[in-house]
């Protein structure tokens, strides 16, 4: 991957050229680098500041622009707590946490185990990498859709199961407002791992083997060399790799709607799923909107540190 | 960023191949382990594809009695033809075929708009720098980032005002031009929200580009747009198929702007046509027909994956790890 910005100088056209058509050569970059910015800073920016504005009024089916408060905040930290039985808020912060935490671990135990193991010089290699890639490329509504079926209680696994002999054999969390999410982090890790694999892979075939050599002549067994010396130096991609994970963990919308159609009453959303129905199902454009500017400063406390620092460190 | 195709590099397990003969029965033990779990593994993510395709040529009779894990012991096209022609979306039961077309038609443009745009803008962002360059492209590039439910509302209320307003159009001039057509509005939506992953695709492409090479046509007397086409463009092949297969697997396979500004009537993508097919529930849910229909909405990506796997990795790559 190459840096975020560099210290060479660029080209600086302040040139003695005072003619019109000159002066428009000079200004020619700008111009048509301005849409694109404009249209990032409307689109983008403004149009966060809209959202956030909606979510201090009292909007319901339609917008409306007279500020009212802080309800609509109100109303979902009261939310937060009620948990007896489940608030719809409540449901999707804890999914998220649960979703969230154990997708962006597992991926990452996963695409490091599959690296490491691939990293063995192994035959085939090229036949195995693109197997545990090929669910990236993907719509997470044909990777719902295929989870759906192959978990479904009495068609999928469990059938099959039963088929073999193990009649005991008892698989419905997909039906089960308590595991349902659970079943969309399977599905997500099957997606996503191969990718982070990619990633540790690409990690790994950059270390120096001078040092590797170094350690092996001082006597390291192999677990040691990867506990001690590998995974220390592949700390750069466990980072980028997190980032990339925790994003796409809350920008999850697509795989809970076609795996569990939210679930049995609602109970696999993920706060996407939450701003959604809210917003354009409930009436509750306000709720909505708030709930989009908590999952946008989530995000938000993870990627900016990151790019500022990037960009900054690049162009020292 | 070392290639992941690339196995040149020194891997630890060269290193841990002691030529010691007592190391070799633990040797091969070690070996078979890790064979065999790559292999166990390589089943576990090939099988839900397995269970798709072969359940796309099954007849319904075998698929309630029989094995999920068995081939069809008849296999039938039918499922394809009936999800491509029959299948009922909501109401509407005239297959996907209207829909995969609606797909490509937004995608074409909306990948190729973007594609130009960031190539011009990663150009500019490097080699035409000017104070503040850094600020305009840390902009952009958060813009990668932002949960799209944070602009949903508001560019629902903007292509809702602009559909009102092609009907103006409509009525005065017989044309709309484009205005309130639900694929524009998605080409629209797609090229304002990914021109941020493509002006940082070429950005870090160009970064790597001589800068001396434009100095000196530019000493020459050749124009911005000239150096462009003549010397960037050129140069840019692997990263423009990178951009392309990002952008195009990105967008076909986007659920969340297409449920919400196509979400009803004949103009809605392949993404969502396929979840209404799954859910449309009259009579017996057909689940031959279902997998097929999203064989069919995985078909694309897929085959693009395939034909160019190492440039697919390159973008996951480059867009998502960073900056």
């Amino acid at each position: 991957m190459s840096s975020v910005a560099t210290t060479e100088p660029a080209i600086t056209t302040r040139g003695t050229r005072a003619s019109i058509r000159g002066r428009l050569q000079d200004a020619l970059p700008k111009i048509v680098l301005a849409p694109s910015f404009l249209i990032t800073v409307i689109f983008v920016y403004g149009f966060i500041v809209w959202t956030a504005y909606l979510s201090f009024t009292n909007s319901k089916t339609f917008p409306s622009y007279a500020l009212t408060g802080t309800r609509a905040y109100e109303r979902l930290w009261r939310w937060t707590f009620e948990s007896d039985p489940p608030s719809s808020w409540y449901t999707s912060i804890t999914n998220m946490a649960i979703f969230g935490f154990l997708y962006v671990g597992i991926c990452l135990a996963l695409g490091l185990l599959l690296a490491i193991l691939l990293d063995q010089k192994i035959r085939g290699e090229g036949l195995l990498r693109p197997i545990f890639l090929y669910p990236m490329a993907l719509s997470f509504i044909v990777t719902g859709v295929a989870w759906k079926w192959f978990l479904d209680p009495g068609l999928g696994l469990e059938q099959t199961l039963h088929h073999f002999g193990w009649t005991s054999f008892h698989f419905d969390w997909i039906k089960n407002k308590d595991f349902v999410i659970y079943t969309v982090v399977i599905a997500g890790v099957w997606q996503a791992s191969g990718f982070v694999m990619a990633m540790f892979l690409a990690g790994l075939r950059g270390i120096d083997g001078e040092i590797m050599k170094a350690a092996e002549i001082d006597g390291a067994s192999p677990f040691q060399l990867y506990r001690r010396i590998v995974i220390p130096l592949l700390r750069p991609i466990f980072l980028s790799a997190f980032i990339v994970l925790a994003h796409m963990a809350i920008k999850s919308y697509d795989l809970v709607v076609a795996l569990t159609s939210g679930g049995p009453g609602g109970s696999a959303w993920l706060p996407s799923n939450f701003m959604y129905e809210y917003t354009f199902k409930r009436n509750e454009m306000a709720v909505g909107s708030a709930s989009a500017i908590i999952m946008l400063m989530t995000i938000s406390a993870i990627i900016v540190p990151y790019l500022y620092s990037e960009l900054k460190e690049k162009a020292r | 960023m070392s290639s992941v195709t690339s196995s040149t590099g020194t891997s630890a397990a060269t290193l841990s191949q002691a030529s010691d003969s007592r190391h070799n029965n633990a040797r091969w033990i070690g070996r078979i382990v890790i064979y065999g779990l790559l292999v166990i593994f390589a089943v576990l993510y090939l099988m839900p594809l397995f269970v798709m395709l072969t359940t796309s040529f099954k007849t319904m009779d075998e698929i309630q009695n029989g094995n999920m894990l068995a081939l069809p012991q008849a296999p039938t096209f039918d499922p394809w033809m009936k999800a491509w022609g029959e299948a009922c979306v909501g109401l509407t039961c005239a297959g996907i075929k209207g829909y995969f077309w609606n797909s490509i038609k937004m995608v074409v443009p909306a990948v190729a708009i973007s594609t130009i745009m960031g190539a011009l803008n990663g150009y500019i962002l490097t080699k035409w720098r000017f104070p503040g360059h850094t600020l305009v492209f840390g902009l952009m590039l958060f813009a990668c980032f932002i949960p799209f439910q944070s602009v949903l509302l508001p560019m629902a209320t903007i292509l809702g005002s602009l559909g009102r307003f092609g009907v103006t159009l409509q009525n005065a001039t017989g044309l709309s031009f484009g205005f309130g057509n639900s694929t524009v509005n998605l080409v629209f939506v797609h090229v304002v929200y990914g021109l941020g992953f493509t002006t940082l695709f070429f950005r870090n492409f160009y970064e790597a580009f001589p800068t001396e090479l434009v100095r000196a046509a530019q000493v020459d007397g050749a124009s911005f747009f000239q150096i462009f086409r003549r010397i960037m463009l050129p140069n840019s092949l692997p990263i423009i198929v990178v951009t392309v297969i990002y952008q195009f697997t990105n967008i076909w396979n986007d659920f969340l702007f297409a449920s919400a500004y196509a979400g009803t009537g004949d103009s809605m993508p392949m993404t969502v046509a396929l979840n209404n097919v799954v859910n449309t529930s009259t009579g017996v849910v057909e689940y031959n027909v279902n997998m097929a229909a999203a064989m069919i909405a995985a078909v694309p990506t897929l085959i693009v994956y395939i034909l160019a796997g190492r440039y697919f990795v390159r973008g996951l790559m480059a867009g998502a790890v960073k900056g």
